[in-house]
C-alpha cells in the first residue's frame, strides 16, 4: 500500500503515535469515593480529597487498578509486578492538588500490541509502549461569565489509563483504525465506556513527516482530540503545514497544537522552552502499587473473550469471511447482538450470512435512520431471528420481511404477529400461483407476443404484475419458474 | 510551680476530688494570665465552656474525660480554625476533624485551644509563624527565649502549665528539640503509628504526629489515644498498639544501649556532652550494657533531610492557590497573578525559600543529583540504623545541640537554624521512634534533653528507658 502523500516537491512520508486518555469505567474517582457520573450538576460529586483541602491524602481504588490490568492483559501487554504513583506538578485552576497523581518511570502496564485489521484482508500490528493509571482534572468553565471562570471539580480525580502508542502509525486512517480498535478492546473488557463525545476517550497526537527512509523529523504534538474524524482532519492539516515549511527550506518547531474544530486548523499552544517542568517525583503519600501473579491470574482469568479471538471463532463456527467477522465484532454490542441472534434459534446456525446481512445492513439502516443505537434497538435478537426463520422457511419473501422488519422496528410486535396480522404467509400453492399467471398472460397479450418474439426483459414485467396480484406474497422462486414453464407452452 | 501530673488527675477526676469544671477552669485562669506567652493562635474561653457543658451531660466512662488538652494548629479541627501559622490559612474553617484529634475528642479530652508553631511547621524556633513568636515560659525577665520548633506552642503550653498534655508534629525533630528547650517530654512515634490524615502536610514521608506532656507516664497514656491504623491514610501502618502506660517497666537490666558516635560533634556544648555522659553512667549502673556504635552516615542526614523535606514541600503546598480556600490576594488582572500575588503574599519567607529549595532540586538536571541521590542517602542511614539495632535495644543521644536561645538568635541565618536538628533528622529520615525528655540542665539553668531512639514500633521500649531515666533524675 502507498501510503506517501505528495508534496510541491517530494513525497512525505507521515509518523504518527497516539496517546490515548480513557476513562476507566468504575463507580468511585481513583483515590476517593466520590461518584464518577457524567453530568451531574457541578462540584456535586467532590469530595475532601478531590478539593484538595489540608491534611486531605489520597487512597488508591483497588477496583480501577484491576481494570487497569484488566486492559493490559487486553492489549497483549506485559503487566508489572510493581509500579509507583509520582505526582506530576503543575498549576491550573481545575487542578486542586497543584499536580497530577500520575505514574512516571514505572507504569502497571509495559509493552503490548494491537492489530489493525484492512478491507484488503491485510494487517498490521501497532506496538503499545506502556498504560499508566492517572487522576484526571476537573473542569475550567470560561464561558460563564465575561470576567470570570467557573471550576466544575466533578471529573477532578477520576481515573484514566493514558495507553502510548509507539509512532507505527503511518496514515490518518491507520490512527483511526487504531483508536477504533483500542475503543473495541475496552468496550469488551468494559474498562472503559468508549463514549468519546462525553470525553471518556480523547487522544493527543504526536506526529511528524519525514521523506522515506529518512530518520524521524521534529514531531508536534496535537491535544485533546475527542472524534476520530477530528483525528484524522487534524493529521492531514498539520502533516500538510509541516511539509509546506520544510518544502520551503523552514524547520519545525516541537511544539505542542490544539485543534480548532471549526476551522479545522492546528495552532501553536506551546513551544519547547515553554514546556512545563513537571517535577515529577513518587508520591509519598502513597506506597508503590505491588500486584501478585496470583492477582494477575485471577483477572486474566475473568477477561471475555476479545474482538480478535471471536473474530477468528465465527469465521471458523460459522464460514463468514473475514471482512463480514470483523465488522461484526468491531463493536461488542453488534456481536453480542449476533450471539443472541444466532443461538435464539438451533436452524439459525445454518443461515449465518443471512442473519450478519440482516443485522448489518437493513437493522443498522433503520437505526441510523432513527438515530438510534443497538443497545436499545426495538427489535430484540430473538425477534430478528424469528424474522430469518420466517425467511428461511420460505414462509415469506425477503421483500415482505424488509416490511415486517419496519412494522416490527415501529410497533415492537413480534414477526409472527405482524405476519398473521396481515395475512402476509407467502403464496406457495403452485395451483394459486398459476391461476394468477394464467390472468396475467390473458390480460397481456401483446407482451407475450413481444416476449415470444425474443424480448426477454419482458419477462420482469410479467412477474411484477403477479406479484402485484399476490401483493408481493408470491413465492418469488416459483413464481419465475412457473411463469417460464407457461410462456414457454404458448411458443 | 507544682504541676499536677495527667495521670494523678485522672485519678482526683475519679475520686470526685476535683471535678472537671473547677480543674479547667484553674487551667483557663493560668492561660488568660499567661497571654503575653502567644502560646496560642486560637483560644475560646466560650468553646472551652461548652465543652466542659457537653461532658458534664455526659455519663459515660472515658479514658481522658475532662481532659485539657492543647492542640498544635496543624491539626484540622471542626471546632476551632485551623491555620498552619500562615496567613495563606487564615480563617479557614474545617469541615472535617483529623484522625488524631478525633481519637482524642472521642476519649473524652477538651481542646483548650490551637497552639502557635512556624508556618506550615517549617522552623526551629516558632518564629516564622505569621501570628508572631511564641515566647518560651522558661525565660528570663530581660532575656525572651525561644520555645523551639516547629511545635514551639504546643510544648511551651505544657511548659506553662496551660494544658496536661498536647500534640505536636515532628518532620526533623519539631517535637523533640521543643520539648528539649522548654524542658517537657515529646515523643515522636515510628512513622505510621499515627494517621497523618487531617494534619496539614509539610513533608508526607516524614510529618509524624506525637505528644507532648509532664511526665513519661502521661505521654504513654496520651500516645496510646492516637495511635492506631486508619484506611485513610495509605501509609499508616496496621500494628498492634500495646498499653504503655500498663507495661512501663523501668528494670533495664539486661538490655544494651547504643551510643552512637556520629553524635560527638565539635561545637557542643561541655553541658550538653556532660548531660549525655550523665545518663549512660546512670543506665550503666542499673546494669545496661554499653554499645559504642557507628551510624556512619550521620553526617549526611541534615542536607538529606533538607532536600527531601522541601521537595515534598514544594509539591504539598502547591494547593494553597487561592482558588479554593484560604487566601487569595485582590491583586489579580490573570490566573498567573493570582498565583504569583497570592502565594507571594500567602506565605512568609521561610515557607518560599523552602518551596524555591523544593522546587529546584526536583528540576529537570538537578533531580537526579540531588533529590534522587538524597533518597539514596536516606537508604544508608535507614541502614545504619538497621544494623546498629541488631547490637542494641535503644539509642541514647542529646536531644539539640544547645539549649533554648535567644529569640531573635539565628533568625537571619538559615543555615545555622537548620543545625538545630542535626541529633533529631537522622530518626526521623529513618522513621524509627524518639523521646526526648528533660535531663539536666545547663549554666544558665535552662533544661536540656536526651533523646531516646528505638526500633520501628518499639514504643515501649522508649518509653521504659525513658522512665527510668526519668526516675534517676528525680
Amino acid at each position: 500500500m502507498n501510503n506517501l502523500i505528495k508534496g510541491e516537491k517530494h513525497d512525505w512520508e507521515m509518523v504518527i503515535g497516539l496517546e490515548i486518555h480513557a476513562q476507566v469505567k468504575s463507580n468511585s474517582k481513583l483515590f476517593s469515593s466520590s461518584s464518577t457520573k457524567f453530568g451531574s450538576s457541578p462540584n456535586s460529586q467532590v469530595s475532601l480529597v478531590d478539593a484538595a483541602m489540608p491534611g486531605m491524602l489520597p487512597v488508591i481504588n483497588k477496583y480501577c487498578v484491576e481494570q487497569a490490568v484488566k486492559t493490559g492483559v487486553g492489549l497483549n501487554a506485559k503487566i508489572n509486578n510493581y509500579s509507583v504513583f509520582d505526582r506530576k506538578n503543575y498549576f491550573y485552576a481545575d487542578l486542586p492538588q497543584g499536580y497530577q497523581i500520575s505514574q512516571y518511570k514505572y507504569p502497571i502496564v509495559g509493552e503490548g500490541k494491537v492489530t489493525i485489521d484492512f478491507k484488503d484482508g491485510t494487517s498490521k500490528d501497532i506496538r503499545i509502549v506502556r498504560l499508566h493509571l492517572e487522576q484526571d482534572a476537573g473542569k475550567s468553565l470560561h464561558d460563564q461569565n465575561p470576567s470570570k471562570t467557573y471550576v466544575d471539580l466533578n471529573r477532578s480525580g477520576v481515573a484514566l489509563m493514558e495507553i502510548v502508542s509507539e509512532p507505527d502509525i503511518r496514515t490518518p486512517d491507520e490512527a483511526g483504525m487504531y483508536i477504533s480498535k483500542i475503543r473495541s478492546i475496552l468496550m469488551y473488557l468494559d474498562t472503559c465506556d468508549g463514549n468519546m463525545q462525553e470525553g471518556s476517550l480523547r487522544a493527543d497526537v504526536n506526529i511528524s513527516v519525514r521523506k522515506p527512509g529518512d530518520e524521524y523529523g521534529t514531531r508536534c504534538e496535537i491535544k485533546n482530540l475527542n472524534s476520530i474524524k477530528f483525528i484524522k482532519q487534524a493529521i492531514n492539516y498539520e502533516a500538510k503545514r509541516q511539509i509546506e515549511i520544510l518544502e520551503s527550506g523552514g524547520f519545525i518547531e516541537q511544539n505542542t497544537m490544539l485543534f480548532n474544530t471549526s476551522t479545522g486548523k492546528t495552532r501553536p499552544m506551546r513551544n519547547k522552552e515553554e514546556a512545563h517542568d513537571y517535577r515529577y517525583f513518587p508520591d509519598p503519600d502513597l506506597l508503590p502499587l505491588e500486584i501478585s501473579k496470583e492477582e494477575i491470574g485471577k483477572i486474566k482469568s475473568s477477561i471475555p473473550e476479545l474482538p480478535d479471538e471471536l473474530k477468528n471463532k465465527f469465521i471458523e463456527t460459522f464460514k463468514l469471511s473475514n471482512y463480514d467477522a470483523s465488522v461484526l465484532t468491531a463493536e461488542k454490542q453488534t456481536s453480542d447482538y449476533f450471539n443472541e441472534t444466532i443461538n435464539s434459534d438451533p436452524e439459525l446456525k445454518n443461515h449465518a450470512k443471512i442473519v450478519v446481512n440482516w443485522i448489518t445492513s437493513e437493522l443498522f439502516s433503520l437505526l441510523n435512520k432513527n438515530n438510534q443505537d443497538l443497545n436499545n434497538s426495538p427489535v430484540s435478537p430473538e425477534n430478528l431471528g424469528q424474522l430469518i426463520k420466517l425467511i428461511s422457511t420460505n414462509e415469506i419473501s425477503g421483500k415482505i420481511a424488509k416490511d415486517v422488519l419496519e412494522d416490527m422496528f415501529s410497533s415492537g410486535k413480534t414477526p409472527r404477529q405482524i405476519v398473521d396480522e396481515k395475512g402476509l404467509q407467502q403464496v406457495t400453492d403452485q395451483d394459486e400461483i398459476a391461476k394468477v399467471i394464467d390472468e396475467v398472460i390473458a390480460e397481456n397479450p401483446k407482451m407475450v407476443e413481444q416476449y415470444l418474439a425474443g424480448k426477454d426483459k419482458l419477462l420482469g414485467f410479467f412477474v411484477g404484475q403477479a406479484m402485484k396480484f399476490t401483493k408481493g406474497k408470491a413465492n418469488p422462486k416459483m413464481l419465475n419458474d412457473i411463469l417460464k414453464q407457461k410462456l414457454n407452452k404458448k411458443n | 510551680m507544682f504541676k499536677s501530673s495527667l495521670k494523678q488527675t485522672l485519678k482526683d477526676l475519679e475520686t470526685k476530688k476535683i471535678s472537671i469544671r473547677e480543674l479547667n477552669q484553674d487551667y483557663l485562669k493560668r492561660i488568660k494570665e499567661n497571654e503575653n506567652l502567644n502560646v496560642f493562635i486560637h483560644f475560646s474561653e466560650d468553646n472551652v465552656l461548652k465543652q466542659i457543658d457537653n461532658l458534664e451531660k455526659d455519663n459515660s466512662a472515658k479514658k481522658l474525660k475532662g481532659i485539657p488538652i492543647a492542640i498544635k494548629d496543624l491539626f484540622c479541627t471542626k471546632s476551632m480554625p485551623t491555620t498552619a501559622a500562615s496567613k495563606i490559612l487564615e480563617n479557614f474553617n474545617p469541615t472535617y476533624e483529623s484522625f488524631v484529634t478525633q481519637k482524642l475528642l472521642d476519649e473524652g479530652s477538651i481542646f483548650v485551644g490551637k497552639t502557635n508553631l512556624d508556618e506550615f511547621a517549617m522552623g526551629s524556633a516558632t518564629n516564622t509563624s505569621f501570628f508572631g513568636n511564641t515566647i518560651n515560659p522558661l525565660s528570663k525577665e530581660n532575656m525572651p527565649l525561644a520555645p523551639g520548633g516547629s511545635s514551639g506552642g504546643s510544648a511551651a503550653a505544657v511548659a506553662a502549665d496551660l494544658c496536661l498534655g498536647a500534640t505536636g508534629t515532628d518532620t526533623g525533630g519539631s517535637i523533640r528539640q521543643p520539648a528539649s528547650f522548654c524542658g517537657v517530654v515529646g515523643i515522636k512515634p515510628t512513622y505510621g503509628l499515627c494517621s497523618r490524615w487531617g494534619i496539614a502536610a509539610f513533608a508526607s514521608s516524614l510529618d509524624q504526629a506525637g505528644i507532648f506532656s509532664h511526665n513519661v507516664e502521661d505521654a504513654s497514656i496520651l500516645l496510646q489515644s492516637i495511635a492506631g491504623f486508619d484506611q485513610r491514610d495509605s501509609t499508616s501502618a496496621k500494628v498492634d498498639i500495646p498499653n504503655y502506660f500498663e507495661n512501663l517497666d523501668d528494670d533495664l537490666n539486661g538490655k544494651t544501649v547504643g551510643i552512637p558516635k556520629e553524635y560527638s560533634i565539635d561545637g557542643t556544648p561541655m553541658e550538653i556532652s556532660q548531660i549525655w555522659q550523665d545518663a549512660i553512667k546512670f543506665l550503666e549502673k542499673k546494669g545496661v550494657k554499653i554499645k559504642n556504635i557507628s551510624l556512619p552516615h550521620t553526617k549526611y542526614a541534615l542536607p538529606t533531610y533538607y532536600i527531601i523535606a522541601p521537595a515534598e514541600a514544594s509539591s504539598n503546598l502547591a494547593r494553597y492557590d487561592g482558588v479554593k480556600y484560604g487566601f487569595r490576594s485582590d491583586e489579580i488582572n490573570s490566573l498567573d497573578e493570582m498565583y504569583e500575588n497570592t502565594r507571594a503574599q500567602g506565605f512568609g519567607r521561610e515557607v518560599k525559600r523552602r518551596i524555591l529549595i523544593g522546587t529546584y532540586v526536583l528540576s529537570a538536571g538537578y533531580y537526579d543529583a540531588y533529590y534522587l541521590k538524597a533518597q539514596k542517602v536516606r537508604k544508608l542511614i535507614a541502614d545504619d540504623f538497621n544494623r546498629a539495632f541488631k547490637e542494641c535495644d535503644f539509642i541514647v543521644t542529646p536531644t539539640a545541640p544547645s539549649a533554648a536561645f535567644p529569640l531573635n538568635e539565628k533568625q537571619n541565618d538559615p543555615i545555622k537554624m537548620y543545625l538545630n536538628d542535626v541529633f533529631t533528622v537522622p530518626a526521623s529520615l529513618a522513621g524509627l521512634p524518639g523521646i526526648s525528655i528533660p535531663f539536666g540542665k545547663d549554666k544558665n539553668n535552662l533544661p536540656l534533653g536526651i533523646q531516646i531512639l528505638g526500633k520501628h514500633f518499639d514504643e515501649q521500649q522508649v518509653f521504659n528507658a525513658a522512665i527510668s531515666l526519668e526516675r534517676s533524675y528525680e
